[in-house]
């Protein structure tokens, strides 16, 4: 389909340059140089970055010692991967084979990661033999890896060996209380633990692998899952937790739960939460430390830039015809260009807030924005998969708070109906979507749901036409001519949107 | 003497790296135990690693066509 073809990564020269605190913006700019050279290049850990590079994860280690209410193995696991589409399990060698193809075909590829399906630790031959053949053979490629951190201590050595400089740790609980209505059971030391016994061995493992990676300099990425009623206000005490413990980056995701899953949680019927309830907690820990806002709780064997998945591209079989000529030089040279493009648009944020400069407000609204990732409103309303979610406030101008997924509302360029009513779902806490183009019919449903459409700043920059449409629309409140209203909750659907549902189009 | 794997494996190969005795091998769709080699892990460990480890209850169970090892 269009989108992935037409996706080229290069067009790196509209992000606005730093935002003024999207992501982990708000800390890059005080950030120790040693650490923004590790993260400024790092999709998962840079807000900013992820316009720009990519990164992919090889699945070579499924098996897993622990056992998760929102996880189902047979459908991989649930809330870091994509459910209901099992992945491709590689050998270290096909893993290496597939990481060179990638690079060579997607030179702004900078990180590869293995997060399972499953614990990349439960699994340590196979991930650190994947890791010793990229390190020869593509020396340039960062690795990372994500772990539920019950081995981590016994693997930090070995991790620091190989010169891996992000981990991610999955903590959902500091309190065996909490924990034990999350795992049912560990295994560990060649015996099962279960209820708040397993709880208590998996948070001390935890919180003692974190401290052991912060001593040997290595960043720190924690995922939490908030799941509605068990962890949900309990997570501000693991946000303290883990930043006392030298976490970098906090990531809090929207538990994915279905029945169809088949997981524990899916089959309880626990809900996953609100837009509204994720952005409140993700709020009150944002002062605490830098949380990541960008994630789209990738696929085991995501590839690209986040958000837009061309793993389909990459299958073993396609993989293994490809004739692999890894040329670093061109890599370098491409990445060179991205830098320059990147560093031209540096600085712009600080004029699109001039725009406001004159205006005091205490009304904050959010807007919606269909782009293909380049920072521009580039994307026509029918084809987006995905919607960027701005707040926009007079103290921070236009702050990126996350994104939406949909349906795609046009198929084949007819609108229809039930994907319009998702669409609305998604979006319903926002008081305006900004598109490239839009037919008059969604327009006025849109309407008719408080959705105002706006086309006027077609392909422009995102910030920019946000904070003007925000000075309007304050000045529009302070004359009368625009009664301000709080808008409602809206939904979320986490998960990068499935291939096979861009691919029909 | 022996356990074996049933058709509710989930293919995760957990089970295959904590068998002491090498007998778990990926099989077709499913894992499959060596009876030759298993031994339930006596001599090893006090439980059965693999069905300790495993995802899917009942999955690593007791093949009864075998005598128990070393039954008292
Ligand atoms: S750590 Fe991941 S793979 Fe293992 S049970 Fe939990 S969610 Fe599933
Ligand atoms: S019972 Fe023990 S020896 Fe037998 S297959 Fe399982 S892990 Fe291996
Ligand atoms: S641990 Fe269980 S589900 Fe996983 S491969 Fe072994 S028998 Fe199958």
């Amino acid at each position: 389909m269009k989108k992935m073809a037409e996706h080229k990564g290069c067009e790196t020269d509209s992000d606005g340059g730093k935002k003024a605190s999207c992501g982990t913006a708000a800390g890059e700019n005080d950030l120790p140089p040693e650490i923004w050279e590790k993260v400024k290049n790092h999709p998962c850990y840079s807000e900013e970055a992820h316009h720009h590079y990519a990164r992919m994860h090889v699945a070579v280690a499924p098996a897993c010692n622990i056992q998760c209410n929102y996880c189902n193995r047979k459908y991989d696991c649930a809330n870091e991967s994509r459910p209901g589409v099992v992945s491709e399990r590689l050998t270290p060698e096909q893993a290496a084979k597939k990481v060179l193809a990638v690079a060579s075909t997607i030179p702004q590829m900078t990180v590869l990661g293995i997060a399972g399906p499953g614990d990349p630790l439960a699994n340590p031959e196979k991930t650190f033999k994947t890791f010793d053949l990229i390190a020869k053979t593509a020396p340039d490629i960062k690795l990372c890896l994500s772990t539920n951190g019950l081995t981590l201590p016994d693997h930090v050595d070995t991790i620091a060996r190989y010169n891996v400089d992000h981990v991610t740790i999955t903590v959902n609980m500091v309190d065996a209380e909490v924990g034990a209505k999350i795992y049912p059971w560990i295994f560990y030391k060649h015996k099962r633990y279960t209820g708040k016994e397993a709880a208590q061995i998996l948070t001390d493992r935890q919180m003692q692998g974190l401290e052991m990676l912060t001593e040997r300099g290595i960043l720190s990425k924690i995922n939490s899952v908030m799941i509605p009623g068990i962890n949900d206000e309990h997570l501000k005490e693991v946000n303290k937790a883990v930043k006392g413990r030298g976490a970098f980056l906090h990531n809090i995701m929207p538990l994915i739960s279905a029945a169809e899953h088949g997981t524990v949680f899916g089959l309880t019927g626990q809900r996953g939460p609100t837009a509204q309830e994720l952005k409140r907690l993700q709020d009150s820990c944002e002062g605490e430390m830098n949380m990541m806002r960008h994630c789209r709780q990738c696929r085991a064997d995501a590839v690209g830039l986040l958000g837009e998945d061309r793993s389909a591209e990459f299958t073993t079989e396609k993989i293994m015809e490809m004739d692999v000529n890894y040329d670093l030089a061109t890599r370098q040279a491409y990445q060179a260009r991205v830098e320059e493009e990147r560093n031209a648009v540096a600085g712009a944020k600080a004029a699109e807030l001039q725009i406001l400069a004159d205006v005091e407000s205490d009304i904050k609204i959010l807007v919606a924005v269909a782009t293909k990732g380049s920072g521009r409103i580039n994307e026509h309303f029918g084809h987006a998969s995905e919607f960027q979610i701005y707040e926009l406030s007079t103290g921070k101008g236009a702050h990126f708070i996350g994104h939406r997924r949909v349906d795609l509302y046009c198929q084949g360029g007819y609108g229809e109906e039930d994907a319009l009513e998702t669409v609305i779902r998604a979006i319903k806490d926002c008081h305006a979507v900004f598109v490239a183009k839009i037919g008059g019919c969604p327009k006025k449903d849109l309407l008719a749901a408080g959705i105002e459409a706006i086309d006027e700043f077609a392909h422009e920059f995102i910030e920019k036409s946000a904070i003007t449409y925000f000075k309007r629309y304050l000045e529009g409140v302070k004359d009368g001519s625009i009664t301000h209203v709080e808008k409602g909750d809206a939904e979320i659907r986490p998960g990068e949107v499935a291939v096979d549902v861009v691919a029909a189009e | 003497m022996s356990l074996k794997i049933a058709v509710s494996c989930v293919n995760c190969s957990a089970c295959e790296a904590e068998c002491p005795n090498e007998a778990i091998s990926a099989g077709e769709g499913i894992y499959v135990i060596d009876p030759a080699k298993c031994t339930e892990c006596i001599g090893f460990h006090d439980d059965p690693q693999c069905a300790l480890v495993c995802p899917v209850e009942e999955t690593c169970v007791i093949d009864d066509n075998y005598p128990r090892y070393q039954a008292a």
